[in-house]
């Protein structure tokens, strides 16, 4: 199925707005952007648009009651609300040391759950 | 009765005082100590170090500076550790009552009262919220009001969950934030109403938490009316006019538990006035010199209480920079020069040029323009011309310039100055 698409880009604050006509594989872009960045973050959003993920963890016995989260990598963006669903799930025990890892492979994305501050017990 | 300790004024001298452990503080003070200061102390009034970083759990941190995208905490915790790798002391849940102009700090905390001597002081107490009083919203006093930051805090510190349906008013950073966090959070985020005809926020926080997950924003409207008994009800928001009046017949009532405010933020600077320190009436930070010291000479300034940062990358520059000039400081001429904001801009930092050399400006416009053009003049001769690629009032705009010492000797002002096309 060939769709077109708008794309804002944010990779300046100019935010040239790219029109993209893609199928899933194959990308063109119809009119927009003033550069060559524009055009590979036009490719990413059109074929395969992910995101950072950050969000909070339950922390059991800490001076805090969450340690705050991110992904270890962009989770594609269709994925994110099963991952955040995993996420919720999640309790830790503290302490807890910023860099370690909470969760391996969330919802078989390959892609761990790390976390983003240390939390004393 | 109870018998109440009499406790001494504890006395302290130090060569540098930095009030507030934001981001500022902690850039100020690493560059301090890295430029020769010995003895440094940070006072903040939280248990924490890091501000609002520490509430910041999104990403985005550090990309000007370093390349990488941090979140809040991770940023925070570089300058933390090398801050107390250097030694720098911190007193923590200590609150500053007063500063006055011949550097002297009472601050107090569980200890007692601090009468602190500082050779020279760095202003970085950060920003407060703007509230409901600040746009004067008429109706009812109900729970279920919250300042987009206060909600953040709620959620990302203390594991409380502010509301299920939520309308956002004001389209900022922070609340462009929070509506991707509540909606994370399972809420249902109705819109962001904003009554500007743009975004105030930065047009990546648009696309990545509006438009990702399909939050309308509606723009140029704002709310009329806020109804409750006791907790949120609904919120009327209506379309506006290029006047700001409300354009009748579209009017709708929107029914609501929470409304989260993200107004934008106001510099505090109670206690830079109470030092004396002279306050710009368009950024409400204090006026500075190009080496970021205030009026009161020995005083200096950075990070939001001086202007509100688009990132906190660009604030760490510029914090380090007063850091250094903290310690290293510049002989003033007397002649200086004054910088004056002409058409199409809101403000320009610094407002004083006190001696020749190249000037590092940071400007905000007044209104999106298409072909901007930047001038500057000095008593009507134009002695800068550039065009620029985009002015949107969301980002900031900086540029440097030489001033020689021609100018400032002979000239009393130069004019920045911005048209379109």
């Amino acid at each position: 199925m060939t769709a077109e698409k708008d794309v804002i880009c944010i990779v300046c604050p100019i935010g040239c707005k790219i029109l993209v006509k893609t199928n899933g594989k194959d990308f063109e872009i119809l009119e927009g952007n003033k550069c060559k960045r524009g055009t590979d973050y036009a490719r990413n959003e059109a074929l395969d648009p992910r995101r950072m993920l950050t969000s909070s963890v339950l922390v059991t016995n800490g001076e805090w009651p969450l340690v705050s989260v991110k992904s270890s990598k962009p989770v594609p963006k269709d994925k994110i609300f099963s991952v955040l669903k995993e996420i919720k799930k999640t309790k830790v025990n503290a302490p807890v040391k910023s860099g370690q890892i909470i969760i391996k492979n969330v919802a078989g994305t390959k892609i761990n759950i790390l976390a983003t501050k240390s939390i004393k017990k | 009765m109870v018998e109440l300790e009499r406790k001494k004024m504890i006395n302290l001298n130090v060569d540098i005082a930095i009030i507030g452990g934001g981001p500022a503080g902690l850039a100020a003070a690493v560059s301090a100590h890295e430029n020769g200061a010995k003895n440094i102390v940070i006072l903040d009034r939280n248990s924490w170090l890091g501000g609002i970083l520490t509430q910041c759990i999104h990403d985005g941190f550090g990309v000007e500076e370093t390349g990488i995208s941090m979140t809040g905490p991770e940023y925070a915790d570089i300058y933390i550790k090398k801050a107390k790798k250097y030694g720098i002391k911190f007193m923590n849940e200590t609150m500053v009552l007063q500063i006055e102009s011949n550097k002297t700090i009472k601050a107090v905390n569980k200890k007692g009262l601090y009468d602190i001597k500082a050779k020279s002081i760095i202003l970085s107490m950060g920003c407060r919220e703007k509230t409901r009083w600040s746009v004067l919203i008429p109706g009812d006093r109900p729970s279920g009001i919250y300042t987009a930051g206060v909600a953040q805090a709620f959620i990302n510190l203390y594991n409380i969950m502010v509301g299920k349906n939520v309308v956002i008013l004001g389209s900022g950073d922070v609340g462009l934030i929070m509506a991707r966090r509540l909606k994370f959070e399972g809420a249902n985020v109705i819109g962001v109403v904003e009554i500007l005809p743009h975004a105030s926020g930065l047009p990546r926080n648009v696309v990545q938490c509006l438009d990702d997950y399909d939050i309308p924003l509606y723009l140029n409207h704002t709310v009329t009316y806020i109804k409750g008994r006791e907790r949120l009800e609904s919120v009327t928001i209506a379309q506006i006019d290029e006047k700001r009046n409300v354009i009748k017949g579209t009017e709708r009532e929107i029914k609501c538990d929470t409304l989260l405010l993200s107004l934008g933020l106001i510099p505090e600077n109670e206690l830079s006035m109470k030092a004396g320190v002279e306050i710009d009436e368009v950024t409400r930070g204090p006026i500075v010199n190009q080496y970021f010291e205030t009026t009161v000479p020995g005083i200096f300034a950075c990070g939001n209480c001086l202007q509100v940062y688009d990132t906190v990358d660009l604030l760490t520059i510029d914090a380090k920079k007063a850091g250094k000039y903290a310690v290293k400081k510049m002989i003033t001429q007397n002649n200086n020069i004054i910088v004056q904001t002409g058409k199409g801009v809101r403000y320009v930092l610094p407002q004083i040029i006190d001696n020749p050399g190249k000037i590092h400006f940071t400007l905000r416009v007044e209104k999106i323009m298409k072909t901007p053009v930047l001038h500057v003049f000095a008593d009507k001769k134009e002695i800068f011309k550039k065009k620029l690629p985009w002015a949107n009032p969301a980002n900031m705009i900086d540029f440097k310039l030489d001033i020689s010492n021609d100018i400032i000797n002979t000239k009393d002002s130069i004019e920045v100055v911005l048209y379109d096309g």
